[in-house]
């Protein structure tokens, strides 16, 4: 007989302590999710100098990616758009019916690389700052 | 038996398209981090390096439509979880009408800038 789980109509976050790796996820997920859809704004406004010429453009992008803290952020975009990457496969395969008896395992594993490929990728964003 | 959950309205396609752009921008999300990153790097950026690569049709067509769809998947998930947090009457549909209006200027200046890069007139 199927159970019911009440999670009520208002996530409560005052609940934390309890969280599962399931939720865990689903925090993830909205927080990522969050940070990603407030850069895609800043992103396409940054880039819109194109509109006003190729000096203004050049010189916008050379500017900003000469600050150390720019690729900093850089790398923590990264990190969140590579867990919201990969916790949004397994999102899609756990809908498909995909391995929902070990999602978490599958969110633990999402976690470990994306850490690894934030960590690794590291040289690569900051090349060129100092 | 288990009670029926769920912030979708039934009937609805939001969720499949939700899904549908998930499944694009898994793969579009990640070819554009590697290009603009790896292949490129954040101190080589100019403007002409921008334009050699949107006068590629493909490469422009495949970047609107990128921009089409993060817009949607990202603006649709935002509202998702407002409504998750409770979000009802005037409020949900004050703030259900300004993503929209948000989604439409970004879509705009997004599509703008890439005609700029392109050759393209811009309006």
């Amino acid at each position: 007989m199927s159970q019911s789980y009440n999670r009520g109509t208002i996530e409560s976050f005052g609940r934390w302590r309890e969280f599962s790796a399931g939720m865990w996820a689903w925090i993830f997920h909205k927080f990522t999710g969050w940070v990603l859809v407030g850069y895609l704004f800043t992103h396409i406004a940054v880039l819109s100098t194109a509109i006003e010429g190729a000096e203004m453009y050049t010189n916008t992008i050379v500017t900003l990616e000469g600050l150390l803290l720019v690729r900093i952020l850089e790398v923590g975009l990264l990190a969140v758009a590579v867990f919201h990457i990969l916790n949004g496969l397994r999102l899609l395969l756990v809908d498909l019916g995909v391995g929902l008896e070990s999602q978490d395992k599958s969110f633990y594993a999402s976690v470990i690389l994306t850490g690894a490929i934030t960590v690794a990728s590291v040289p690569t964003f900051i090349a060129g700052a100092f | 038996m288990a009670e029926h959950y769920s912030s979708f309205t039934e009937g609805g396609r939001l969720w499949l398209w939700q899904r549908i752009t998930a499944a694009f921008l898994v793969v579009v999300l990640a070819f554009h981090f590697f290009l603009l990153h790896f292949v490129y790097h954040a101190d080589e950026v100019t403007f002409a390096l921008s334009q050699s690569r949107m006068q590629t049709w493909t490469y422009y067509s495949l970047m609107v439509l990128f921009l089409i769809t993060a817009t949607f998947h990202g603006v649709n998930g935002v509202y998702n979880a407002l409504l998750n947090q409770g979000l009802t009457g005037t409020k949900r549909q004050v703030v259900k009408w300004t993503l929209v209006v948000a989604s439409g200027i970004l879509l705009v200046q997004g599509i703008r800038t890439a005609n700029a890069w392109a050759g393209i007139g811009v309006f």
